[in-house]
Parts: structure tokens; C-alpha cells; sequence
């Protein structure tokens, strides 16, 4: 049912239920926000979005239009001189004790309040608050916390805690003295934080980002005695854009390389590649499980923060999860023991570098067992924002490259590589290939999964399906986003989930969607579907790809006849395989 | 003020945990239960330590981020126990012009205890309070129910001695 409403004086017919502010949308008028995330944070404590309103020819009174409902014939004025004083008197409370480093900060021409700041021509010292000065926490190895920038939105709190089910952040004492932090004080690297990063994208300021490692990068690139590589994973090239003014969901693969190359790298690889390695390592890992009695459901684990989730809060089932490393550890281990052999490199000449949408990856590549030659398989991996900063900073006119193609010989993954970056993109990829070892032939076209790929725009709850192959029924299920995986895990435990093998990645979405990613703000998040705009580049690589199953690479079998002889061979499972904690609360 | 982390070691019963394992389950199911579980959990240890609050946090279901927020946000909570000497001192209106922050810091300069802690071997607490209504004898400070008033600094070491 609609409701009627006056919007400035215009007559707009909106949903009932909507929010002023989504109201104003459909007038197409964007209301100022910094705390409000749909769905996630609808608390009304910023203060921005206020507007004014008129019900039952009641006078004009100020409400906080994020968490205000329209009724039937209200008057709704948006851009009142009264609204502006009060918006702007908000925005120089919020900077009386806020740390304005805005030339140096990370977030500077990202910053929402930033932004607004200016928008406002809000004076900067008109308040003079307390400034408190907080230790940087820079304890954990993917975020770090700085709560002098803090403005106490609480939007990384509801990321943690109501969108990922974990909660290992929030605002803790009171007054002045309130500050987001951990339980009893403790420093974000010793909780049990997964690293996912999804607080710093939903930071609207610089109070939370990523460790950056690319000045490690750059003075690898500078070592004469150092041979640098990087691979990308599939998201990269579907996000990277974002970086340079494209809109959401183009495809920058050509000149993501480009400028790869451009920045001195030895060799640009493309992660796809292990991505379909990974495939054929993990796919008869399953089918050997099934036949010989190993313990299933069998997990994915290829996201390492459902991994550090899983060793965290569900340690019963650090044996489910399948014992083949990430793409990106797999990459690394073949570059520093295959390549490294072949080129007649020693290992320890190789400096290899990652390019991922993820901040989990950080703490990845400082596993235990993940240093197949002796030295870390990686030795850095920075999100697609730290590869977009290098770009930027190294004065590469990113828009004005025509492309150009992955370096050999790790130039090519296959169509079930780049759909790895999507929630359900692992399991169909794997499916396409177990359905061929259990049939013993290949299926005339690529198998299609639509169950189990992300529904109408949502990432709730879990997704199931039983897909018959020759005689055998393969019953699986995808989740995405660690709420959702504990609401699964928990129907597996309780019996009430009956699966052979489950697809589980940390970040809602999949890692279109990680916490690396480049920054969006609220005004987009909350009104642009971007995991689905990101996806929809992956999936347009696999409809296009003339490959579209990880058997089918032949750079892959290739690897197989060179150094590890078969799946799940001795060589290849002290190379390719790696081994879990159980590390409880 | 920010609430201070005890540094008491933690002296909890079995019957302590039974008893609030009962008050946990009495409020099973019911909504907004973590303010009444906590009271409870307090009257039946005193203040809400790690090895409470973790408790009532496995118990529960509760991120212990999220309790720990709600007994560092309510001034009703406390994080340190009573020392075997609770001391107490006036730092209402009255008081706090004649002087009771001066005493209060050599008080704490004295035991090497901070204000809102408890000393680690669970002797001493040291509190501020708000006015406590015997402004007639500005500045004032209780400990363990014993009043003193028109508190000078230089009576602060006497008084300690009896309490050592």
C-alpha cells in the first residue's frame, strides 16, 4: 500500500513503512548520514539525516529521517534554513574532539564526514572539545584501530555484530570516555577477531583501515637481489576500477595488469589459475573422503577468515575443513618450489605478492605450515585499495592504459576460476569437475549451478541443493557472511542439515564483497546492490571464457606431469595442503 | 570515569557459580535479561570480573564485548571488588571546595592504589563518591562504615595506620 506525502512541496505516492529518508530517495534527494547503515545501524545517533516534518496539520517539528516512518498526508522539508543550521551545528559537535589530521589520513577524499564537513562550510574549531588521545591498536595484523578519528557511529559495531554474528567489537564505558574496543580492554589481536575488514568498509572516517604493507612492496620492487611477483585474485580485477572513478561492476582486468607490470613487478600471474588447482586438489580430497570414509561434510577453505571463524567458535569442525590451501597459499608455494626449480631461482630470491579484495589474507601469510620451500609461501598480501594507492601514487594515468595480458606461464585460469570470487562460486566450480571424475566422462556442457549462487539480492540464511550425478546424490551447501555460517553449522550439528560438502565464505557475498575492497559510502551501500554489480563481472568472465572447467586448464595438468605427479600425491600435499588450530574463545 | 580492570585474583565458589548458573536459567528466553542477569550476578559476587562475565556470556549466547559494554557503561557495576578496607571519599560539592580531591590522591599516593581499583592482594578499595550527605563535616571519607570528617592531609597516614 502507498501512503501520500509532500516532499518539499511536491506530491510523491511512497511504500508504507519507508523511512523518511527512503522516502526522500524516491524524490531523488539524498539526506546526509554517517551512522545509519540499512538494515545493520538504524540507531538515529548522528544526528545528519534530520529534517522536518508536518502530521495531521500538526506544526513543523525535527526528526532523524533514517528511523522516521511516513504516515499518509505528511509534509516532509528536507533543505530548511533551520535544517542546514542544525546539520551543520551537529557536524562541528562531531569535529570539537575528532583528530582532524585530514591532509595525511587514510580515508582523506573518501571521508563521509569529510565530505559533509565541506559541504557545510562547517567551521572546524567552532567547538573546542576534550581530545583524548588513544593508543593506536595496531596488535592484529590486518586492522588496525585508531579511536582518535573514532566518531562513535557505531557502524563498525553493527558490521561485526549484527551482520557477521561475532560481536568482538563495541562501545565500551561511558560520556566522554565511551570508545569502541574489545572485552575488557583487550587489543583487536588478541580477540577472536576473524580479520575480515568488514568494520573498515563500513567506517564512514580513517578510525579503522588496513595494515598497509605497500611500502614492503616497493622496497621489494627496489631490491636488486629480488625477483618480485604478484598474482591477483578473481575480485581484483572486478573491484579495482572503483579506484579510479569507474562505476561499480566493471571489469579493469587488461589495465590492471598494465599497470601491474608498469609498477616493476617481475611477473604478473593471474590467481585463477590456482584457483583451478585448487579445484582439482579439493575435489578429489571430497571424492576420496566419500570413498574411504573421511570425514564429511567436507568444508571449503578458501576464505581464511571463515577459517579463523570455524577454528574459533566451531573447533569440533576444524576436521571438516579441507586440508588444500587458499588459491593465494597455493600460489605462493608453487611459485617458491616449482617455479623457483624451473627458473633456477633460489626461493629465497622470490619476494611474492598477493592482490586481494580481503584483509584476512594479512593474517593468512603468517600461518603456521604455509612455508612449503622453508620461507613463507607469501610474503605480502595487500587488498585492492593498497594496489589502487600504488598505482595512484607511482602517477599512473590508470583510466588513459589500453590493457594488456598476464605474464606466462600462470596466465590463465579457467571460467570456474573467476567464479571463486562469488558466494557459491567455489562449490560450482567444484561440482563441474567431481561430476566428471564420478561419471568417469565429461559432461557435454559446463554444469550451472543456480541454487546455490546468491538469491534475489539477498545473503540470508543458507542455501541447499542435491545434485544427481550417474547414481550418486552430492548434496551440498553455500553460505556466505560468518552469521550465516554459524546459523548453518549449527543445523549440521543438530542433524536437522544432512550434506556431503559445505562452501563457506567469511564476507556476506562472497569476496566481491571483502573487506579489502575500495571504499564505498553509506549513500551507495545502502541503495546499490554492489556484491551483485561485483559478481556479475565474474560471472560475465565465465559465460565468455572459452574454458569454463578447472579440468579443462591445461596449465593445470601441466603443473601435474612437471612437479606434483597426481591429485593429492605425497608431493602435492606437502605443497599444496596445510593444517588447522583449534583455538577456541 | 573509565572503569579500571581489577587486578584482584579472582576467589569465586563453586555454590557462586551455582547460584548464578540458577539466575542465568531463570532468565532463559526473556527479553532484555542481561541488566537483571548482571544485578544478580553482582549481589552474588560483589562486582563482575572476567570469570563472571565470560560465564554469563557462554551462557547466554552474548558476544562478552557486548557485557562488558553494559557493566562499563552503568555506573551500578563494578569491575573491582570491595577491599577487606573499603574506603570512600566524598567528592560531593561541599567536600570537594574544602579540599576532598587533594585527600583522595594522597590516600591513593599512600596505598598505591588508583581511584575506582582495588589493591591486587584485595585489601584495599578506594572509591570517590557523590555527596553522601554529612556536608557538616566537609571533607569526609568513610571506611568500612567508619566516619571521618574535616579531613586534613596530614591525618591521612594516621588514620591508614589503624587499617593496615
Amino acid at each position: 500500500m502507498d501512503v501520500n506525502v509532500k516532499i518539499n512541496g511536491k506530491d510523491y505516492a511512497v511504500k508504507q513503512g519507508m523511512t523518511v529518508l527512503e522516502a526522500a530517495r524516491v524524490a531523488n534527494i539524498d539526506i546526509p548520514t554517517l551512522c545509519y547503515l540499512k538494515d545493520i545501524n538504524e540507531i538515529g545517533a548522528c544526528r545528519l539525516c534530520l529534517v522536518e516534518v508536518s502530521e495531521g496539520g500538526k506544526p513543523f517539528k525535527m526528526v532523524t529521517a533514517c528511523v522516521y516512518p511516513v504516515s499518509e498526508g505528511m509534509q516532509i522539508l528536507t533543505n530548511t534554513p533551520k535544517i542546514n543550521a542544525a546539520r551543520k551545528t551537529n557536524l562541528q559537535l562531531v569535529l570539537s574532539n575528532h583528530e582532524k589530521k585530514c591532509l595525511t589520513c587514510v580515508r582523506s577524499t573518501t571521508c563521509e564526514l569529510q565530505r559533509l564537513c565541506n559541504e557545510y562550510k562547517v567551521d572546524e574549531d567552532y567547538f573546542k572539545g576534550d581530545q583524548p588521545k588513544f593508543a593506536i591498536d595496531a596488535s592484529s595484523p590486518a586492522i588496525i584501530r585508531d579511536n582518535n578519528k573514532c566518531i562513535l557511529c557505531r557502524r563498525c559495531v553493527a558490521a561485526c555484530k549484527t551482520m557477521q554474528g561475532i560481536g568482538v567489537i563495541g562501545a565500551n564505558d561511558r560520556g566522554f570516555d565511551t570508545h569502541i574496543g574489545c572485552q575488557f580492554e583487550k587489543d583487536l589481536g588478541d580477540v577472536a577477531c576473524v580479520n575480515c575488514g568488514q568494520c573498515i568498509v563500513a567506517c564512514p572516517v580513517g578510525a579503522l583501515y588496513e595494515r598497509d604493507d605497500t611500502d614492503k612492496v616497493r622496497a621489494a620492487i627496489t631490491d636488486p637481489t629480488k625477483k618480485v611477483y604478484i598474482c591477483t585474485a578473481p575480485s581484483v580485477r572486478a573491484q579495482i576500477g572503483e579506484c579510479f572513478g569507474y562505476a561499480p561492476g566493471t571489469d579493469c582486468e587488461p589495465q590492471m595488469v598494465e599497470a601491474l607490470k608498469m609498477l616493476g613487478f617481475d611477473g604478473v600471474f593471474d590467481m585463477n589459475l590456482t584457483a583451478d588447482l585448487t579445484i582439482i586438489e579439493e575435489a578429489n580430497e571430497l571424492i576420496s573422503r566419500i570413498q574411504n570414509g573421511g570425514t564429511l561434510p567436507m568444508m571449503t577453505s578458501c576464505s581464511p577468515g571463515w577459517i579463523k571463524y570455524c577454528e574459533h567458535y566451531f573447533p569440533e569442525f576444524t576436521e571438516n575443513l579441507s586440508t588444500c590451501k587458499s588459491p593465494q597459499q597455493m600460489f605462493g608455494a608453487l611459485m617458491k618450489t616449482y617455479f623457483a626449480q624451473k627458473e633456477g631461482i633460489d626461493p629465497k630470491d622470490i619476494f611474492f605478492v598477493s592482490a586481494i579484495p580481503c584483509t584476512a589474507k594479512k593474517f593468512e601469510v603468517g600461518r603456521p605450515d604455509q612455508s612449503a620451500s622453508g620461507y613463507p609461501d607469501v610474503d605480502v598480501a595487500v587488498t585492492t585499495r593498497e594496489v589502487g594507492r600504488m598505482i595512484q601514487q607511482a602517477g599512473i594515468d590508470f583510466r588513459a592504459l589500453k590493457g594488456t595480458e598476464f605474464d606466462k606461464p600462470f596466465d590463465f585460469g579457467s571460467g570456474a576460476g573467476a567464479i571463486f570470487g562469488a558466494t557459491g562460486g567455489v562449490m560450482e566450480a567444484a561440482l563441474r569437475y567431481a561430476a566428471e571424475i564420478i561419471l568417469g566422462k565429461p559432461l557435454e556442457k559446463p554444469l550451472e549451478t543456480p541454487e546455490i549462487r546468491r538469491q534475489n539480492g539477498s545473503d540470508d540464511g543458507y542455501r541447499t541443493a542435491t545434485y544427481k550425478v550417474g547414481d550418486l546424490d552430492v548434496k551440498v551447501a553455500v553460505a556466505s557472511g560468518t552469521k550465516n555460517a554459524k546459523q548453518l553449522l549449527e543445523d549440521v550439528k543438530s542433524g536437522k542439515l544432512d550434506v556431503q560438502f559445505i562452501e563457506i565464505m567469511c564476507c556476506p557475498g562472497g569476496c566481491v564483497n571483502g573487506g579489502g575492497q575500495p571504499y564505498q559510502p553509506a549513500s551507495v551501500r545502502n541503495t546499490v546492490d554492489l556484491r551483485a554489480l561485483r559478481a556479475s563481472v565474474l560471472y560475465n568472465d565465465d559465460i565468455n571464457c572459452d574454458i569454463r572447467e578447472s579440468q579443462k586448464n591445461a596449465a593445470v595438468w601441466k603443473l601435474y606431469e612437471e612437479f606434483f605427479g597426481t591429485p593429492n600425491s605425497h608431493k602435492a600435499h606437502e605443497v599444496l595442503h596445510t593444517s588447522y588450530i583449534k583455538r577456541g574463545l | 570515569m573509565k572503569k579500571k580492570l581489577t587486578t584482584v585474583e579472582f576467589r569465586g565458589t563453586p555454590e557462586q557459580e551455582a547460584k548464578l548458573l540458577a539466575v542465568i536459567a531463570k532468565y532463559e528466553g526473556v527479553d532484555g535479561k542481561m541488566m537483571p542477569v548482571l544485578q544478580e550476578a553482582q549481589d552474588i559476587y560483589g562486582y563482575l570480573p572476567i570469570e563472571v562475565q565470560k560465564i554469563i556470556a557462554e551462557k547466554t549466547g552474548t558476544p562478552l564485548e557486548e557485557i562488558y559494554g553494559i557493566a562499563t557503561f552503568y555506573s551500578q557495576f563494578k569491575l573491582n571488588p570491595n577491599g577487606v578496607y573499603s574506603i570512600a571519599v566524598c567528592l560531593g560539592t561541599a567536600c570537594y571546595v574544602k579540599g576532598s580531591q587533594a585527600i583522595i590522591e594522597e590516600i591513593s599516593r599512600q596505598l598505591g592504589v588508583e581511584v575506582g581499583s582495588t589493591s591486587p592482594d584485595g585489601k584495599y578499595s578506594l572509591e570517590a563518591t557523590r555527596c553522601i550527605g554529612a556536608c557538616g563535616l566537609a571533607p569526609v571519607m568513610t571506611i568500612n562504615g567508619d566516619v571521618y570528617g574535616r579531613m586534613t592531609k596530614d591525618q591521612v597516614a594516621g588514620i591508614l595506620a589503624k587499617y593496615r
